[in-house]
């Protein structure tokens, strides 16, 4: 298979076509109203624009690193506005587009990339698990939970809930991953295994990490695989709200193998010159997420140029507002790396507390 | 209420009732269903509390670890049986940095409470990757809390502190202890959870250990007695934190202090120990702090692991030392 992609068939769900143009699927359709097809759109430019201004503030140094999300959007639209309220998501640490999916501030995990805190938010409270950088370790997490949803007796009903878990190409190599796997296949857990493959894990293509197509790993676990197209958000979104839908009502889990493209760095400190050729990149912009839905949207005049003028606009707009918010972020206080390393403290770190404060206090009135 | 029972038995006890003290509390591990565990800690549990709550897990100790923190961040309180102390190691990476770095991570608002129930040492004749003592790598991990029982009482009490408390607690069980029996008091617990205790007065040297050397040392003080030798001994229980103020209190008294353990010596508890007590007593020490403690070696194969395993001999020789500075 090339680089270009899987083209349609049984096994590659597509509902819109790199020009725009719907494709019927036996198995999955969406029905949006209007407004909702505006609103996906809506939300892939500004996920696009919002991950564009984390990449020039890191440029500039006000974050320490950055995680793009470009060319991804459409799999984290999609997947992410598929979920239910009462669904819990578990991200890898670049899942910026499902946050903004799930109504989440964007500003939540920016603190993690400039440095001024580790994640910091309550998972429970947001149905959003803090970022997890270890690669693979929240599937298990995310396995785990649902597990507790199915003990919870939560399962079985429309308002069941279910368990999404991101992760890339190169988490399917972990043993974490293929522990998920089993554990969710035999506790038969509401947990969708949502696999970006974006073709590369830094710096290593697919074919390093599996000679098979990676959805069809879930076959030898004991439960379905699907390949989608990972820059169509209309499949993305039906094929993920099937699979929850299924989860949610007791049918266990599902792996989706979301075929998309990263088309950025791996990182802010990553070079992909290195390692890739520039045809390969155009080849995968002419299957960009954003356009095709503009192309719908045009198409079946859907939206006309000032719907299309207000959403750069907005969206220019919410990048400023996050750019100067980051750019208040104070630093934490010193002191402040002691709290929190358990939840019922440590006489011995209250002491290593007290003897810094002192060290600390000693240079007050000095030069 | 007090009776006599087996330190397994006492943990089995201790796990019962922290069962029926909350429907949050699980246990998960592998073989700890049905059968009870290979060590039968576990013995009648699944049968009483059902297949959800005592649960025989596939076997991947990682996938335990992963999933009981999913599970906590549910709302569960998971109590994890590693079946042996060599098996812990695939599991190393979500405890260090999932099960460890969670709470701090996210400034305090979601907590682990998660057990791994570890048991560890040697002296039961077994093949290798089943007799270690890896207390320091975990001890060496901020975020996690580190006890050892080594009395049937302290098991019943400590496995149940050691559940309710929001912390992750690495929980270390002697296992070649845990047919030796002692009283328990099911009525009142004899202290906290991260509290040293002395458990034999004396006045020439002070005696520090945990886990399964506890008994050794005290009999290492019966025989130092009738050499009319008195030596002080000082069970840790916590080994992070560590509760050395009653080790500083007794070394100034007694001016010399050997500490004991399974577990090889180089960057060990006992190094961390020693470097505290001459710290903290420098002015009180009439010897430096020795160290009995297994070799830097592998545990060795089972023929031999007596030359390896610290002794009543061993424990005397270095208290004679102690007078030779």
């Amino acid at each position: 298979m090339g680089k270009g992609g899987p083209g349609p068939s049984p096994d590659f769900v597509q509902l819109l076509s790199p020009e725009g143009v719907r494709v019927e699927h036996p198995e999955y359709a969406v029905e949006f109203t209007d407004e909702e097809y505006r609103g996906l759109y809506r939300d892939l430019v500004t996920v696009r624009k919002l991950d564009a201004e984390a990449t020039a503030l890191q440029r500039q140094g006000e974050l320490g690193i950055w995680a793009s999300l470009l060319g991804q959007e459409a799999a984290q639209v999609g997947s992410g506005r598929a979920l239910r309220p009462q669904d819990m998501a578990f991200p890898t640490y670049r899942e910026h587009g499902v946050l903004y999916c799930r109504g989440i501030d964007p500003i939540m995990p920016l603190g993690l990339f400039r440095g001024v805190d580790q994640g910091g938010w309550d998972s429970q409270a947001y149905k959003f698990h803090m970022y997890t950088i270890v690669i693979g370790a929240q599937t298990l997490h995310a396995t785990g939970y649902a597990m507790g949803i199915t003990m919870d007796g939560k399962v079985g009903t429309d308002d069941g809930e279910a368990v999404i878990a991101y992760f890339g190409d190169g988490a399917t190599s972990q043993g974490d991953v293929n522990e998920a796997f089993v554990w969710s296949s035999v506790f038969n857990a509401p947990v969708v295994f949502f696999c970006q493959n974006n073709q590369y894990a830094i710096s290593e293509p697919l074919e390093r990490q599996t000679r098979v197509p990676l959805y069809q790993r879930a076959n030898g676990f004991g439960f379905p695989g699907v390949r989608v197209d990972g820059n169509d958000v209309l499949a993305t979104y039906a094929v993920t709200r099937k699979a929850m839908d299924q989860a949610r009502h007791g049918q266990g889990p599902t792996l989706i193998e979301a075929y998309t493209y990263r088309m950025g760095a791996h990182t802010t400190s990553d070079d992909p010159s290195r390692y890739r050729i520039a045809s390969e990149v155009e080849a995968w912009q002419a299957r960009d997420p954003i356009l095709r839905v503009r192309a719908l949207l045009v198409r079946e005049q859907l939206a006309d140029d000032e719907f299309f003028a207000d959403v750069d606009e907005t969206a220019a707009k919410q990048a400023v507002e996050l750019r100067e918010r980051v750019l208040s972020m104070p630093d934490p206080a010193p002191l402040t790396i002691f709290d929190n390393v358990y939840p019922e403290g440590s006489p011995h770190l209250d002491e290593q507390r007290e003897q810094y404060a002192a060290y600390l206090a000693s240079f007050e009135g000095s030069h | 209420m007090s009776e006599t029972v087996t330190l397994g038995k006492a943990l089995n006890l201790g796990l019962r009732r922290a069962l029926e003290a909350d429907d949050k509390v699980i246990i998960m591990g592998e073989d700890v269903g049905k059968l009870g565990g290979v060590f039968r800690i576990t013995d009648g549990l699944q049968k009483d509390f059902g297949e959800e709550r005592v649960i025989d897990t596939p076997l991947a100790e990682s996938g335990i670890i992963g999933t009981a923190v999913g599970l906590a961040i549910r709302g569960y309180r998971p109590v994890c049986e590693i079946q042996f102390d060599g098996f812990v190691y695939p599991a190393y990476d979500q405890i260090v940095s999932q099960v460890a770095k969670m709470h701090y991570r996210s400034g305090g608002k979601v907590r682990i409470p998660i057990v791994i129930r570890i048991p560890f040492g040697g002296g039961i004749g077994a093949v290798e990757h089943h007799s270690e003592s890896p207390e320091a790598y975990f001890a060496h991990t901020p975020g996690l809390k580190v006890v050892a029982c080594a009395s049937p009482d302290d098991a019943y009490w400590m496995i149940q502190q050691a559940i309710t408390s929001d912390d992750p607690v690495i929980f270390f069980e002697p296992k070649r202890r845990y047919w030796e029996k002692g009283q328990i008091n099911r009525d009142e617990a004899s202290g906290a959870l991260h509290a040293s205790r002395v458990l034999r007065s004396g006045g020439d040297v002070t005696l520090v250990t945990y886990g399964p050397m506890v008994r050794t040392c005290l009999d290492a003080a019966t025989a130092a007695e009738e050499d009319g030798r008195s030596l002080e001994v000082v069970d840790l229980r916590s080994i992070s934190p560590l509760d050395l103020g009653p080790v500083y209190e007794s070394v100034r008294r007694t001016g010399r202090c050997v500490v004991v353990h399974e577990a090889p010596s180089t960057i060990s508890v006992s190094a961390e120990v020693a470097a505290r007590v001459t710290e903290h007593c420098f002015y009180s020490l009439e010897s430096p702090v020795l160290r009995v403690t297994g070799f830097d070696t592998p545990y060795p194969a089972s023929r031999v692991e007596e030359e390896y395993l610290p002794d009543l001999d061993r424990v005397l020789d270095a208290v004679d030392r102690t007078f030779g500075f």
